[in-house]
């Protein structure tokens, strides 16, 4: 695997098939955008495996809500950005890669794995380092851990069904 | 700094604000909000191996993700001084089935009896710490996507893979609740 097949992984955030530029001067813009990201999952208690546990337990709409308005958001800004065919600060045509749903396997599979994580650690990937900020420490072992997920995915990949 | 600052924020102010994070990055840098994709790139920066998956320019590929990632755990770690600390506000009836399965302290943002690190020395911290954490990093890479990937970011575009993604992520959440959590929590 190269560069080429980065787009369809998602969570690698690369928008074009392009090579990706490196753009230093962009790398403030991503640090302080982070910085409130990981403050907004503090306020809004995201990041805790409470409020995890009152989603799936259907005991509060607050995450529901919130994941809900969240997605409307997003879908209303990327309908405007495609409608005005507006381009990013860096230059480039404005778009989200299409993924293949292929036999599908990989995403129920994969998000079911994903999901009984979750609910374990009461957190996804952002909060675990939110909560590292807010001083639950020991999440620093589940990101080895998660490293470790992560590496033996990539080590299996050839034998899995996707 | 006024109160509301300091609180937990309702739901419909959180919500949009998540949500902005997609066109905020794709009007910086056409770049697709997604936080699992760094767990590659980590991989990628420390321990390629000889494993194909980690086998990319990791610099050019993730380190805007991976800048973004440390602001996260600077904004949070912000958000916990700036804030008045207080218990998470959880329902009635989900304080009452947690303290039946064998959660009494409702002080912190996770509960101590499974997320400290004298918790991680007894089988339900390790479970919820070690084991939740490979299922996260597994899970996600063969998913290629988490909740902000998928949930956010793919289903605000329509994508199909991204709808079977989030219906797996809620299969196996409520199996992991209702099924493997009172295990966990309740006898080991």
């Amino acid at each position: 695997m190269t560069q080429t097949s980065l787009p369809e992984f998602e969570g690698c955030g690369v928008a074009s098939g392009e090579q990706p530029e490196l753009r230093p001067a962009f790398l403030p813009i991503y640090l302080l955008l982070g910085m409130a990201f990981g403050f907004i999952l503090t306020r809004s208690e995201v990041l805790s495996w409470f409020r995890i546990q009152e989603m799936f337990r259907f005991q509060s709409f607050r995450m529901y809500g919130i994941i809900g308005s969240a997605i409307a958001t997003a879908a209303v800004s990327l309908a405007l950005i495609k409608r005005a065919g507006l381009k990013s600060v860096s230059g480039e045509s404005i778009a989200i890669p299409a993924r293949q749903l292929g036999s599908g396997v990989q995403y129920v599979a994969g998000g079911t794995i994903f999901g009984l994580g979750w609910a374990l650690t009461g957190a996804c990937p952002g909060p675990i380092f939110a909560l590292i900020g807010n001083g639950v420490t020991v999440m620093i072992v589940a990101v080895v851990s998660a490293l470790a997920g992560t590496w033996i995915y990539g080590w299996l990949q050839a034998q899995l069904p996707h | 700094m006024t109160a509301w600052f300091n609180r937990e924020w309702p739901w419909y102010v959180a919500g949009p604000l998540i949500g902005l994070f997609v066109p905020a990055l794709l009007l910086t840098g056409n770049k697709v909000f997604g936080i699992s994709g760094n767990l590659r790139h980590l991989c990628s920066a420390i321990v390629p191996g000889k494993v194909e998956f980690f086998r990319y320019d990791w610099r050019r590929a993730g380190l805007w993700n991976l800048v973004f990632l440390a602001g996260v755990l600077i904004g949070g770690f912000l958000a916990s001084h700036l804030g008045t600390s207080h218990a998470i506000n959880i329902s009635p009836e989900t304080m009452t089935t947690l303290s039946k399965l064998g959660i009494h302290d409702f002080t912190g943002v996770a509960p101590h009896e499974l997320f400290t690190w004298q918790a991680l020395l007894t089988l339900r911290g390790f479970i919820s710490v070690v084991v939740g954490g490979f299922l996260v990093g597994f899970g996600t890479a063969y998913a290629a996507g988490c909740t902000s990937g998928h949930a956010i970011s793919g289903l605000a575009n329509f994508q199909l893979p991204s709808l079977f993604a989030v219906l797996g992520f809620f299969a196996g959440g409520l199996a992991a609740t209702y099924f493997i959590l009172p295990l966990v929590i309740g006898r080991l």
